[in-house]
């Protein structure tokens, strides 16, 4: 028998929200785990860290991380500067995300850029629990992140043909939601703040610790032009 | 980097990540309001922080030698083009993934 308010239910009715994460997921995920096992790590290392961290970018990150020399701190600080946007999905989820009892936890620490925007677009079905529709919509995406994470890990070893050249999709990601945001912006400054900062911090600081500087940088423009720029309007 | 030293650089990872997506809900409780600072910053960080990524994953290409970073210009510009035209996320990445890797294995 099945009740509206059950989870076989919510996950019946958050699955098709879920498609094109799927499809994004999985081929980035299996990316990802093609590229850290030709990195020279085991698959193990993309399924953990996809259970653990879930999300994306970072991990992609964290491939080179592993790569160079032991830094703790300088990883920790750049994981909070990549991870930074989370903060303010988790601001914009704050009402959805309000009497949902003990699945809020799991909701707060599966916070993707595609979860939220599911969680933040579709309409929870009529007569079934909230909580229960964001639950079945995180997990089923996190699902599809570590089955594509584990499943490139797998394969890496088995590749046929040459993958020099393949890390680029992390660029390529990048440029993407670049383009997204820049699409959605009716002007451009945090854009140009954003390019100018941290090609200017490149330049100045060297590859290797321009990522900090950058971000005091951003972070300093944004507030000190913060009435052009919302007097500009654009923002969402 | 040995296994430890690989344990806690993820460790790491995993503990800004849990930082930057609970600590929204543990500052504002269910009754207070966001302050404006905070919504606007939401607002105007996104695309300031993925310009930065992308100049991250740039940062080792050197234009005075070697391929002078025609490869990645290219695969840029495809990305650029493909997702103007289509705007399909999948289908921008894929194109300009397969061209970067055609041009660093049978060009470059």
């Amino acid at each position: 028998m099945d009740k509206k308010g059950s989870f076989s239910s919510a996950f019946r009715a958050a699955f098709p929200h879920t498609i094109p994460v799927m499809t994004g997921y999985l081929f980035l995920g299996i990316s990802y785990g093609i590229y850290m096992k030709v990195s020279g790590f085991s698959f193990l290392y993309p399924m953990f860290m996809a259970i653990t961290i879930f999300g994306g970018s970072l991990e992609f990150l964290a491939v080179s991380l592993l790569m160079s020399t032991f830094a703790p701190l300088q990883t920790f600080l750049m994981a909070l500067v990549i991870q930074a946007r989370h903060l303010f999905y988790g601001l914009a989820m704050l009402e959805k995300y309000k009497n949902t009892g003990l699945k809020k936890l799991y909701l707060i620490f599966a916070l993707t850029d595609e979860t939220f925007s599911v969680n933040c677009s579709a309409p929870v079905p009529e007569g079934l629990d909230k909580g229960k529709f964001y639950f079945a919509v995180s997990l089923l995406d996190q699902c599809y992140w570590v089955s594509g994470a584990t499943i490139g890990g797998i394969l890496g070893s088995f590749i046929p043909f040459n993958t020099e050249g393949l890390d680029f999709v992390m660029t390529a990601m990048f440029v993407v939601i670049f383009i997204e945001q820049w699409l959605k912006e009716k002007k451009h400054y945090t854009a140009f703040i954003g390019v100018l900062s941290s090609v200017l911090c490149l330049l100045l600081f060297g590859a290797d610790s321009f990522i900090i500087p950058s971000m005091v940088c951003i972070f300093t423009m944004l507030t000190l032009f913060r009435k052009p720029i919302e007097k500009a309007g654009g923002l969402e | 980097m040995s296994l430890s030293e690989e344990i806690i650089t993820i460790s790491m990872c995993v503990i800004a990540t849990l930082i930057t997506r609970f600590l929204p809900f543990v500052l504002f409780s269910e009754k207070n309001k966001t302050p404006k600072f905070i919504q606007y910053l939401g607002k105007a960080l996104p695309a300031a922080i993925f310009a930065l990524l992308i100049v991250y994953c740039l940062k080792n290409v050197d234009i005075t030698s070697g391929s002078y970073g025609i490869p990645e210009a290219a695969a840029v510009f495809v990305v650029t083009v493909l997702h103007l035209w289509k705007r399909k996320i999948l289908l921008s990445m894929a194109g300009g993934t397969f061209c970067y890797m055609l041009l660093v294995q049978l060009v470059f």
